[in-house]
């Protein structure tokens, strides 16, 4: 007998809402019966009671919030499917979503303009008998993830989220066929993703249709790959040495332009080793003006008890700055007035690519 | 009650206490000091003075290093500082940034 699923809706806004089960409940094939709740509280009642089998819910809520929400459910209710909504493009509140467990993290904009793929997703998520698969990848690398998905043959698109960089990996009967990162396509993109060592995956639906770019068996691509970064760990070699650092600079210098930045300037944070700036002259000052501006903004925070520091921006009539830390170093990236787009998503993109 | 009050403060001491974070604007001249408020006086006063003097610190190190910038915006997870400099110090804006209340416009910084 066809059982017939129960979806749940959670979001405080009561348009949203009605929009949603109108989309939901003409376009899903399987015809679910769809359920609302404007309150997490609300939401947890009809979770007791009821036979839910999916849960969408909002981020942004007043009281209990979408990613309490979901830790609550995550524990509470281990087998129900999850799919945390946003209407702000945060990487950081998409991290959090599948640190949590969610199943997928869709952005509500996204969703209106992509409603089709949205519902494949749905479809997908609503079909996947409880019986089969296992859910939650930890300590595994890329590679493994990569090996398991063309080992059983499937047909996926892998995207694959590090931070503010997003990659892509179309796998057709088990053989990579295409892959896609930061302007870089086919092998070049798949070397370059490997070099990634965390970062968030999902799987989105099969694009049969992609076409073809790399044609070399899965098992070769992952060796060669293996050779190269153990050649470069172990090489003393000074030529090859140099090359690699010039590869990397190239790549750093390629980045900034695509992205229309005018410079950048790395600096230590604990004052040990060298700055490193692309696309200045004025090292010095602007590795002084880095250094102070992340103190006195660590400082400030840390009497304010404000929270962590997420950047430090300004402006005059010739320039924007915007000042962010990573890890152990303090970058000042240097955007033209007229740059347009989030310059602080932009400027994330950019440290987070440094390195990789 | 008292009593019990008195053995509970003595072995735990006192609960800590919640600072509020602040709201408003504040005016300060070029040493930092500040001219106008309008942040809730219970607001520790000299915490915004320090708040004042490393927003007037901030531009003068940009200043020092070839950038004057007319503004500044220090984001924090739940605060947001923007400073724009005046010709004799700086007028400083606070926001707290709750899950209720709109993120400012990202496209400018």
């Amino acid at each position: 007998m066809h059982t017939r699923y129960k979806i749940l809706l959670l979001d405080d806004d009561a348009d949203w809402l009605s929009l949603c089960c109108e989309l939901l409940g003409n376009s899903l094939p399987s015809k679910p019966e769809i359920l609302t709740a404007n309150t997490a509280r609300r939401a947890l009642t009809l979770l007791e009671t009821e036979q839910i089998r999916l849960l969408i819910c909002d981020l942004r809520m007043p009281r209990i919030d979408g990613l309490q929400m979901l830790a609550i459910v995550r524990r509470r209710f281990p087998e129900l499917r999850t799919i945390a909504l946003s209407g702000l493009e945060d990487e950081e509140f998409r991290s959090r979503a599948y640190a949590l467990g969610v199943d997928l993290f869709w952005l509500k904009g996204e969703m209106q303009r992509n409603s089709k793929l949205f519902v494949e997703c749905l479809e997908s998520l609503l079909g996947r008998d409880t019986g089969a698969g296992f859910r939650g990848i930890q300590s595994k690398s890329l590679m493994d993830i990569i090996q398991m998905e063309c080992l059983s043959r499937s047909s996926t698109v892998l995207r694959i989220t590090r931070g503010p960089l997003i990659a892509k990996l179309w796998v057709q009967e088990g053989e990579l066929i295409d892959a896609e990162t930061d302007g870089a396509r086919g092998e070049p993109a798949f070397q370059r993703l490997l070099a990634w060592r965390t970062g968030t995956f999902e799987n989105l639906p099969a694009e049969p249709n992609r076409s073809r770019t790399i044609f070399k068996p899965i098992n070769a691509l992952l060796l060669e790959s293996a050779q190269s970064m153990d050649e470069e760990a172990t090489s003393g070699d000074p030529e090859k040495l140099e090359s690699t650092n010039h590869r990397k600079t190239i790549w750093k210098l390629s980045q900034l332009t695509r992205e229309g930045a005018d410079f950048i300037v790395a600096v230590p944070t604990d004052g040990k080793g060298e700055p490193e700036a692309l696309g200045t002259q004025s090292v010095s000052s602007l590795t002084h003006l880095t250094q102070k501006a992340n103190e006195l903004a660590l400082r400030l925070g840390e009497r304010l008890e404000a929270g962590p520091l997420l950047h430090v921006a300004g402006q005059n009539v010739e320039r924007q700055v915007l000042m962010l830390a990573r890890g152990d170093r303090a970058f000042l990236v240097g955007w033209p007035t007229d740059a347009s787009g989030n310059l602080a998503e932009k400027s994330r993109k950019l440290v987070a690519s440094w390195d990789s | 009650m008292g009593f019990i009050k008195n053995i509970f403060n003595r072995w735990f001491g006192h609960a800590p206490t919640v600072r509020e974070l602040p709201s408003g604007s504040v005016t300060v001249d070029l040493e930092g000091s500040i001219v106008t408020s309008t942040v809730s006086s219970s607001f520790p006063q000299s915490i915004l003075r320090q708040v004042g003097q490393d927003v007037v610190a901030l531009f003068r190190e940009a200043r020092a290093a070839q950038m004057p910038l007319a503004e500044v915006s220090l984001q924090f997870g739940s605060l947001l500082i923007t400073a724009r400099e005046l010709r004799g110090g700086a007028v400083i804006f606070l926001f707290p940034q709750t899950a209720l209340m709109p993120r400012p416009n990202e496209n400018r910084l």
